[in-house]
């Protein structure tokens, strides 16, 4: 055996590390189930986006997210695929809430595991500006003023 | 027959989830744009301008794309997750 034989890793089904769900996730399991995977793990970076209660100098009072069922899935389980395939990670999983979202409530998670940090760290970036420029999910944000259909992405 | 699903903003103004059309052979997208703005003049801007996508099955269409009988088409302004 080399010095550098990559650790072997374990394949958990795709539908567990990349999911569209109503209900809160646990960042803590979600980690775990990715470190998990491979004992070759040294690094694991994530990304929680949070709700928010201002927008555009507007208060926001909730959130209400809507998705295209089965596009979706089919986008992030691509994007999961791509970083994997491009970037030096191990393993990766992503969660999307939809349906009404409180102000402080966890939205969206991406964990990017690698050996050593600079990999990790680049492929969560990369994830997350991904999944906002092709991923069919759309934001209503809820104002005094009534409700609003975010159209940009920043 | 054709589905057509609305998304997000799209669904206010077409007042509407979904538009099912019956063809008689394969059409393109420009042609199903085309009977969309006919049928909700209140799209036409969003069918017009470079903002909304259309996905045939669940995949980024152009306008020259070919759409059948038993397709589903989606309208899907600009997205916003994450």
């Amino acid at each position: 055996m080399g010095l550098n034989m990559p650790t072997k890793k374990k394949t958990i089904d795709a539908s567990a590390l990349v999911r569209i769900q109503k209900e809160n996730f646990s960042i803590e399991e979600m980690v775990s189930l990715v470190k998990s995977t491979s004992k070759g793990i040294g690094a694991v970076v994530v990304f929680l986006g949070a709700g928010r209660d201002v927008s555009k100098g507007e208060t926001i009072t909730m959130l209400d997210f809507e998705h295209y069922p089965g596009m979706a899935e089919k986008k992030l389980r691509g994007i999961r695929e791509r970083a994997i395939a491009n970037f030096n990670i191990i393993e990766m999983a992503m969660v999307h809430r939809f349906g009404p979202i409180e102000i402080g409530e966890n939205i969206v998670l991406i964990v990017a595991a690698s050996a050593h940090r600079n990999d990790a760290f680049m492929a969560c970036e990369w994830a997350i500006t991904e999944l906002k420029r092709i991923t069919p999910i759309w934001k209503r944000e809820m104002t005094a003023k009534g409700d609003v259909w975010v159209s940009e992405t920043p | 027959m054709i589905i057509v699903r609305f998304f997000a903003m799209l669904k206010g103004i077409a007042k509407a989830e979904t538009k099912e059309y019956v063809v008689n052979g394969p059409i393109t997208v420009a042609e199903l744009k085309a009977m969309l703005k006919k049928d909700f003049p209140g799209l036409a801007p969003a069918l017009d301008g470079r903002s909304v996508l259309i996905s045939v099955n669940q995949e980024f269409a152009s306008k020259d794309s070919v759409v059948k009988d038993g397709d589903e088409v989606g309208l899907l302004p600009p997205f916003s997750g994450g």
